[in-house]
């Protein structure tokens, strides 16, 4: 250090030490300046982001689920409503790991939780997005609500809310119509980001009319704005932003007749469709068994679930839409009509001997000894096979088909439910494209009595006898606001239309096959058509052996039984269709003619169709909701359940789309293709279907 | 100062910076008074009379003369040297480490006394070092080791800030002094190398974690980094007025931590905008600019360096405190003087001036008379 030759005096480090203070000084200055131009960077170039950042910190905006439209009847009675709801939920992010249990073990006692139901939370946490809300308990009353209330600050993440649940008056008799709603799934949130789907409470429409109508029904969300400390304590209530309710989605049902009908079912497996043969407005539409909407929208059980999809009486498929019969004899009718458009006269008579060789097989009739000499209207009234095998041989099923479509079968029809089914009406074009094979006599002969290839569904079938009803093409329609009147009248001759109805009230009121279906209301008459729609194949063996009665056979093998009918005769008011899978006629009050004459009933006359039912009600284990409580019960105490299996299945298959739905619809597609003439094999005669009077 | 009237005890006394001094203190008091939700308890009534009694105590060190100090320096650095070396061996642990001594009667935090204390011994150091051997090696490593062992137990705490406050004292008045000044630059250039690897090897993790986190707050916005996001906050939603007093929602709803202590100033600013913030930060600049300037007057080497190195302690204190408040520095722990609440650094804060009042009014009595 010496090679500096400066030398360093008292007075040069007096100097130096002046120059570097101020050196420093200036520095100090300089620092200053940094820090006013940072504090002036943040409070003024940034104040805009740092206020959003203030607020959003001091402000918890809460949204509240907006109140969802009513579903209301054709007179505003509620079909959906809501009713206030006291629910808790736990915030999976605010719960911290360690005070789970303890917060678990507190709700528990509070709120008296079931070890089910604890099971379900834990497997919801564990499985919980940390946004998603996972529920605790719902529709609590008022006590339990406010016990939870009051020790919210021993319990983190939980969070009490009262809001709105959604109701379904009628319960399962309504299933299909509205589905159900329930929270929405977390792909549905991350498809939208919008904060309403992870709303407490918040539900949206998850099946039938409740989906199909969600834009109409959901209105917007409200917000709750409160001041609150870091802490989550809260300070303030800030002005509330007020919800903005949905609209009311107003149906062309009656819910009380839509109820009845679903109580009238009783415990068939099957379906009823009223229509109004003025509009072609849908005045019911039943299907049944059903789940039951109230429960579905709370989340149901693993438990229920499973029971609903083992059930062979299907409960998860709408049958109206999705559920494809052949139509059977329903369809002779129509057939009647179609003959005279081709000019056939209804005065011609066939011979019916009980058999009709074709080729190298046989044909039977339902009635083995035959009906003898025959014009149409008795053929209709009698539901005689051998009239219809024998013109429509004649004929040829291709002229027939086109009339089949115009009175509504194998249409679709716009509705607003997610999955519908057309079903067939085949013809030789349509059988070349799918099979690649020719038409045959067969075929002909086997549409002609409804089965064979030919499909339907239960409101196809609805609408067909609306239209010969009323003559005119109507269209069914189910929202109040999209009712298609005014409809064209059909391209046929009226004494035609005429014939066919004078056939159908024949074999109501004029000893055909359907007297059971005869209307008690003095002064009214119905008319009708029965049918009875073949699931296996009856052998040449079993034939002579003598053929099983439905009651010896598995239900699944059972002939599904239908009925469609409509009434006043006089001046045709109501149309309806009833069609009961596997029913096989074998328990007359609930058989089809008088489910469909009660049906009607009540529309004529209320008092007189509540009492019928009043009467046969308990002999088939009472109401609705009676016997889906012992059924579970039962199902219950068979299968003693895991808990795990009692947990909710939050994001449940929805009922259209179940596989229980998917299997049933393959089924009647099966069962078309093993029907079917063209399968190598044993002769048409084999192949031949039967009739049994309905009236046995 | 025109106070030649006024009795010769007063008349020595520097107003204009007494003044300001009791501005900052009082305007402190009301920022805590709002930071206790609108109440003198529990925090800006006991700092008032904290700090009228310390500022009092200020007034009576003004009145040790000068040589008092001198005498004083290395003695005092010596036992304050052995006290955190009594605080290493058989302090208390508190919060993690180990500052206090707890005497019985009260509870000590001998780092902070150190502050003054390295500047006081490495200025008594140079003082008595002949003016010929500043440029020789002689006249650094002594106030290296003076400089190196508290800083060294100081940061065995592990108390980085006050460390680091500690070696930024004493390498002011070592500058000062008039050690070359390519020593600084070199020291400068080794420090940009070293630091990188001392805060992987030697720092603490949760020291390390500040500092990772003070690079990039928003990464752990709700551990470590909240600090520093929520003052940022509190500062930048302030505005240019401020949202008013009593009307801070970052402080009253408890979003800001530590509101009352370290980021007093962030309480401050969010009530009173930038405006409140930059009067502050030019009270505290002036009050630093006479202490610079007392030493500029001062005659004789040790006073000098003592005065200039003492106001630019105070500087260290509100330059470390506000930077790290807006996010320029990780979280070190140390608070702005005269404002925060606490005891320690308003005690060390107010020793500082009454040496610095004791150096001007020994100036002023020479050239005065």
């Amino acid at each position: 250090m010496k090679r500096t030759g400066r030398i360093v005096t008292e007075a040069t480090q007096a100097y130096s030490f002046s120059r570097r203070a101020w050196l420093l000084g200036g520095a100090q200055a300089g620092v200053g300046l940094l820090l006013a131009g940072r504090m002036a960077w943040l409070s003024v170039a940034q104040n805009a982001k740092y206020n959003l950042l203030s607020e959003s910190n001091r402000v918890n905006a809460t949204l509240v689920p907006p109140r969802r439209g009513w579903i209301i009847d054709r007179h505003g009675l509620p079909i959906a409503n809501n009713r206030t709801d006291f629910r808790v939920d736990i915030l999976p992010d605010r719960l911290p790991k360690p005070e789970r249990e303890r917060v678990l073990a507190l709700l528990t006692k509070l709120l008296q939780l079931t070890p089910e139901d604890l099971e379900r939370i834990r497997i919801d946490l564990d499985r919980a997005a940390g946004f998603q809300p996972v529920q605790i308990a719902e529709k609590l009353d008022w006590d339990r609500f406010a016990a939870v209330s009051v020790r919210l600050p021993e319990l983190p993440g939980v969070q009490p809310t009262r809001g709105f649940a959604r109701h379904y008056p009628a319960g399962a008799a309504v299933a299909h119509l509205t589905g159900y709603v329930g929270a929405p799934t977390a792909e549905q949130y991350r498809a939208t980001h919008d904060a309403l789907l992870v709303t407490p409470g918040f539900k949206l429409g998850k099946d039938g009319l409740e989906k199909t109508l969600e834009p109409m029904l959901r209105g917007k969300p409200g917000a709750r704005r409160a001041e609150v400390t870091a802490r989550g304590k809260l300070v303030a209530e800030l002005a509330t932003k007020p919800d903005v309710p949905g609209r009311n989605a107003r149906l062309t049902i009656d819910v009380g007749l839509q109820e009845y009908a679903a109580r009238r079912l009783g415990t068939n497996s099957g379906s009823a469709v009223v229509i109004d043969c003025r509009t072609g407005e849908m005045l019911c539409m039943v299907s049944m068994p059903a789940y039951d909407p109230n429960s579905f929208s709370d989340g149901i059980s693993h438990l229920e679930w499973e029971m609903l999809s083992k059930n062979d009486h299907v409960p998860l498929m709408n049958k109206v839409t999705q559920g494809l019969y052949p139509p059977g004899s329903t369809v002779k009718p129509m057939h009647a009509l179609a003959l005279m458009e081709n000019g056939v006269s209804p005065d011609e008579r066939v011979f019916c001997s009980g058999a009709l060789r074709v080729g190298t097989g046989v044909f039977h009739c339902h009635k083995r000894g035959g009906h003898g000499p025959l014009d149409m209207r008795n053929a209709v009234a009698q539901s005689c096979d051998i009239y219809f095998y024998e013109m429509i041989r004649r004929l040829g099923y291709d002229k027939v088909a086109p009339i089949a479509r115009d009175l509504g079968l194998g249409q679709k029809f716009e509705l607003p439910f997610t999955t519908q089914r057309y079903g067939t009406v085949p013809d030789s074009a349509w059988k070349l494209g799918k099979y690649k094979r020719p038409w045959t006599v067969a075929d002909s002969l086997n549409a002609s009595i409804g089965q064979g290839y030919v499909l339907t569904n239960p409101l196809q079938l609805a609408v067909m006898v609306a239209r010969i009803a009323s003559g005119r093409a109507l269209v069914p329609s189910i929202l109040a606001d999209h009712v298609h009147r005014d409809a064209p009248a059909l391209p046929f001759q009226s004494e035609n239309l005429q014939v066919a109805r004078e056939a159908m009230w024949k074999v109501v009121n004029g000893g055909g096959t359907g007297a059971a279906a005869r209307l008690l209301v003095p002064g009214l008459s119905l008319a009708g058509k029965t049918g009875t729609a073949q699931v296996r194949r009856i052998t040449m063996a079993e034939r002579r052996v003598g053929v099983l009665k439905n009651a010896q056979l598995p239900f699944k093998l059972r002939d599904h039984a239908l009925l469609v009918c409509f009434a006043p005769v006089e001046n045709p008011r109501y149309a309806a269709a009833v069609v009961l899978e596997h029913n096989g006629h074998t328990v007359r009050t609930l058989d089809t003619p008088y489910i469909g004459r009660d049906i009607l009933t009540y529309l004529l006359d209320r008092d007189r169709a509540l009492a019928t039912l009043a009467e046969v009600e308990p002999t088939w284990g009472g109401d609705i909701a009676t016997r889906m409580a012992a059924e579970e019960a039962a199902y219950r105490t068979a299968h003693s359940p895991p808990p795990a299996a009692a947990a909710t299945k939050t994001d449940a298959v929805v009922p259209s789309d179940a596989p229980a739905v998917e299997e049933a619809t393959a089924l009647a597609n099966r069962t078309q293709a093993a029907l079917s003439p063209d399968t190598p094999g044993p002769s048409v005669a084999e192949d031949g279907t039967t009739e049994r009077s309905t009236d046995e | 100062m025109s106070a030649r009237r006024l009795p010769e005890p007063l008349a020595h006394v520097p107003w204009g910076v007494l003044g300001l001094v009791v501005a900052i203190g009082l305007f402190g008091q009301v920022v805590l008074y709002s930071a206790a939700g609108g109440s003198l308890r529990p925090w800006a009534w006991s700092q008032g009379i904290r700090f009228f009694v310390l500022l009092a105590g200020a007034l009576a060190l003004s009145r040790v003369p000068e040589r008092m100090w001198k005498a004083a320096a290395l003695p005092a650095y010596g036992i304050i040297l052995l006290a955190l070396i009594a605080v290493e061996a058989l302090g208390e642990v508190s919060g993690g480490s180990r500052r206090w001594l707890d005497l019985g009667f009260i509870r000590l935090q001998p780092s902070e006394f150190m502050k003054p204390a390295i500047v006081l011994a490495c200025a008594r150091f140079y003082d008595i070092l002949p003016p010929s051997e500043i440029r020789r090696f002689g006249a650094i490593w002594p106030a290296a080791l003076l400089i190196g062992l508290p800083a060294a137990f100081v940061m065995l705490q592990p108390d980085l800030g006050t460390g680091l406050m500690i070696c930024m004292g004493g390498v002011t008045v070592m500058f000062l002094s008039g050690i070359p000044v390519r020593l600084f630059v070199g020291g400068g250039l080794a420090a940009v190398v070293t630091i990188p690897l001392a805060i992987n090897f030697l720092l603490h993790d949760y020291q390390r974690n500040r500092i990772l986190i003070f690079l990039n707050p928003e990464s752990d916005p709700l551990g470590t980094g909240y600090h520093i996001s929520q003052s940022k906050i509190a500062i930048g939603s302030g505005g240019i007025w401020g949202k008013g007093f009593l009307q801070g929602t970052q402080s009253h709803l408890d979003y800001l931590p530590e509101g009352h202590t370290d980021f007093v100033f962030a309480t401050m600013a969010e009530e009173w905008g930038l405006v409140g913030g930059c009067l502050l930060i030019l009270a505290f600049l002036l009050v630093i600019r006479w202490g610079i300037e007392v030493g500029q007057r001062a005659e004789g080497r040790f006073a000098r360096l003592t005065a200039a190195g003492l106001a630019t302690t105070i500087f260290f204190y509100v330059a470390i405190n506000l930077m790290m408040v807006m996010g320029l520095a990780p979280v070190v722990g140390i608070p702005l003087p005269l404002v925060s609440f606490g005891s320690s650094a308003q005690l060390t804060v107010l020793l500082c001036l009454g040496i610095l009042m004791s150096i001007d009014r020994q100036t002023r009595k020479k050239s005065g008379f």
